[in-house]
C-alpha cells in the first residue's frame, strides 16, 4: 500500500423514502469509499435507478438533492471531495420545490405519509406549512389535533378556557390523570409537543367570542369546529365565513356523529341548521352522555379532512354531511346545498358581522359562568 | 294484492339516538304515508308526543333536518313532499356535543 493511501472505508447511507424502492425497499444500504463522491459512484454501480436520481446527466449531484454526512450538508464541508471514516453515516435527501429542505430526521418522521404518491415531500412539506385553529381541547379536538400533530402539521392553535375535569378522561385523549384541575390549553399544548417537538402549538386561554374570534382566525388557513355548545357553533361558522376560512365542523350526541366541510360561498352551517334549537330541548353531552370511542372516530374524520383540503387530494365533505350511527356502525352520507336564502351566505344576507349569539341562542355565553356544562370543549 | 299496492306505503323513518325515545327506544320505526307530513302524522299516531319534536305550526324546526333518502326535504316541497316505495327518511336534530 503506497504512501497516503487509505482503506476503503464502510459507510452506512439512509435512503429516504421516496428513493427506497430505488434501493431494493432498504432503509440503509452499505457503501465504501474514501471520500462522499467515491460512495456516491459505488452506490450508484449496485443501483442504477438510484444512480438516475443522485446524478444528473453531467454526472453532479443536482441541485435539489442533498447530500449529508454524519447530519452535516457536504456543501459546508468540501463537497464530493469530503473524506468519509468507517461508521460514518451518510443521507440522500432530495429537496422540495421552494428551496426547503426535509431533514433526515423528517423523512423518517414522516415516511409513511411521504413514501405515498398523493403526499411525497412537496405534500408533507404543505402540512409543515399549515395552520390549523382548533376550537376546543376536548373530545372532537383532542383526536384532531392530535393526529394533526403527529402528522407534522406546522401551527396548531387550540382555543379553550376550560380546566380538566375527572369526567372528560373517559374521552378527551389530550389530557390524562395528572392533568385534572390543569387548564385545558396548556395540558394539550404539553401532549402535542410531547408526541412530535416539531410542531408549533399556540394556545388561547379564553373562550371565544365576537369581541375576540376576528383576531385569532385570521392567524389560522382552517378551523377544526369541536365545540360542545350551539352558542359558539353559530359564533365559529360566522367567524370563518367573514374571515375566508374552512371550517372542518363536527359534533356528537351519545352514538352519533355529524362531520362536514364548510367552504365560504358552498353553504354554512346555518344553510344546515338556520335556527339553534331552544335552550334545553338537544340535550349536551354533560346531560345525555357520549360514547367516548365515538369522539375517536369523529375527531379522526376531522383531522382526515384537514389533510386533503392541505394536500388537496381526494373528495372533501364539501356539500356533504356524513353521519355516523355507532350503535348500528353505519356510515351515511347526505346532501348539503348552500340556502340562497341563508341569513349569512344567501343571496340577501342580512348578518354582515358577528352578532351577539348569547341572545341568538338564548343560552349563556360560555365562559361567563363557572363553565359546567357550556365550555368549548365537549364537558 | 292491488289492494294492497295501492293502499299506503310503509316508509322506514331513522331517528338519531337522543330521538329515539321518542318512537318506543328504537333507531328506526315504519310509518305509513305518501307524503312526509303524512308520515310524521302516522308517527304520532303511533307514538305520541313525537311530532312537536319536529314540526310546530305546519313547518318543520329549524333546528331539525328531515330527509328524503340523501336530500334535505327543505329544497324539495318540504312536508309535502311525495314518497315512493322503499324511500327512507331520516330526522336529525343538530347535535351540539365536542
Amino acid at each position: 500500500m503506497l504512501a497516503g493511501e487509505r482503506n476503503l472505508m464502510a459507510v452506512t447511507v439512509y435512503i429516504p423514502t421516496p428513493f427506497r424502492r430505488f434501493a431494493g425497499n432498504q432503509t440503509y444500504v452499505k457503501a465504501e469509499g474514501n471520500t462522499v463522491g467515491d460512495v456516491l459512484d459505488s452506490l450508484g454501480s449496485a443501483y442504477p435507478a438510484l444512480r438516475q436520481m443522485i446524478y444528473d446527466d453531467t454526472d453532479e449531484i443536482p441541485g435539489h438533492i442533498n447530500v449529508y454526512i454524519n447530519s452535516q450538508e457536504i456543501h459546508s464541508l468540501q463537497g464530493k471531495a469530503t473524506l468519509v471514516n468507517d461508521g460514518d453515516e451518510m443521507a440522500v435527501i432530495p429537496a422540495i420545490a421552494g428551496g426547503q429542505v426535509l431533514t433526515p430526521e423528517q423523512v423518517n418522521r414522516y415516511s409513511r405519509h411521504i413514501i405515498m404518491p398523493q403526499v411525497g415531500p412537496a405534500g408533507q412539506r404543505k402540512l409543515m406549512e399549515g395552520k390549523v385553529l382548533i376550537v376546543g381541547a376536548g373530545g372532537l379536538g383532542g383526536p384532531a389535533a392530535l393526529y394533526l400533530a403527529l402528522a407534522g402539521v406546522g401551527t396548531i392553535g387550540i382555543v379553550d378556557f376550560d380546566i380538566v375535569d375527572l369526567s372528560n378522561l373517559q374521552r378527551q385523549v389530550l389530557h390524562q390523570n395528572d392533568d385534572v384541575g390543569r387548564k385545558k390549553t396548556e395540558s394539550a399544548k404539553e401532549t402535542l409537543l410531547s408526541y412530535n417537538p416539531d410542531v408549533n402549538v399556540i394556545i388561547h386561554n379564553t373562550p371565544i367570542t365576537s369581541d375576540n374570534a376576528m383576531e385569532i382566525l385570521p392567524q389560522y388557513d382552517m378551523v377544526v369546529n369541536g365545540a360542545d355548545n350551539f352558542t359558539t357553533r353559530y359564533l365559529v361558522n360566522d367567524a370563518c365565513y367573514f374571515a375566508g376560512k374552512t371550517l372542518v365542523d363536527g359534533s356528537i350526541l351519545l352514538f352519533d356523529g355529524q362531520a362536514t366541510v364548510f367552504v365560504p360561498g358552498n353553504g354554512c352551517y346555518r344553510c344546515l341548521f338556520p335556527a339553534p334549537p331552544p335552550p334545553g330541548l338537544v340535550p349536551n353531552c354533560a346531560e345525555a352522555g357520549v360514547l367516548g370511542a365515538l369522539t375517536g372516530v369523529m375527531g379522526s374524520i376531522q383531522a382526515i379532512e384537514v389533510i386533503k383540503q392541505v394536500l388537496g387530494i381526494g373528495e372533501s365533505l364539501v356539500s356533504r354531511l356524513l353521519l355516523f350511527d355507532a350503535l348500528s356502525m353505519d356510515f351515511r352520507i347526505v346532501k348539503l346545498r348552500r340556502d340562497p336564502k341563508c341569513p349569512l351566505c344567501g343571496d340577501d344576507a342580512t348578518i354582515t358581522e358577528l352578532i351577539d349569539y348569547e341572545g341568538f341562542c338564548g343560552a349563556p355565553f360560555p365562559g361567563g359562568h363557572d363553565g359546567a356544562e357550556g365550555g368549548t370543549d365537549g364537558n | 294484492m292491488t289492494a294492497l299496492r295501492e293502499g299506503p306505503m310503509a316508509i322506514e323513518v331513522k331517528v338519531t339516538a337522543n330521538f329515539a325515545k321518542l318512537i318506543g327506544g328504537e333507531r328506526s320505526a315504519k310509518a305509513q304515508g305518501s307524503t312526509i307530513g303524512e308520515v310524521l302524522d302516522d308517527l304520532e299516531q303511533r307514538h305520541p308526543g313525537f311530532k312537536q319534536n319536529v314540526v310546530a305550526d305546519g313547518r318543520i324546526h329549524r333546528f331539525v333536518n328531515v330527509y328524503l333518502n340523501d336530500e334535505d326535504v327543505r329544497f324539495l316541497q318540504q312536508l309535502d313532499t311525495p314518497l315512493s316505495e322503499g324511500d327512507v327518511v331520516s330526522v336529525l336534530p343538530a347535535l351540539a356535543g365536542g
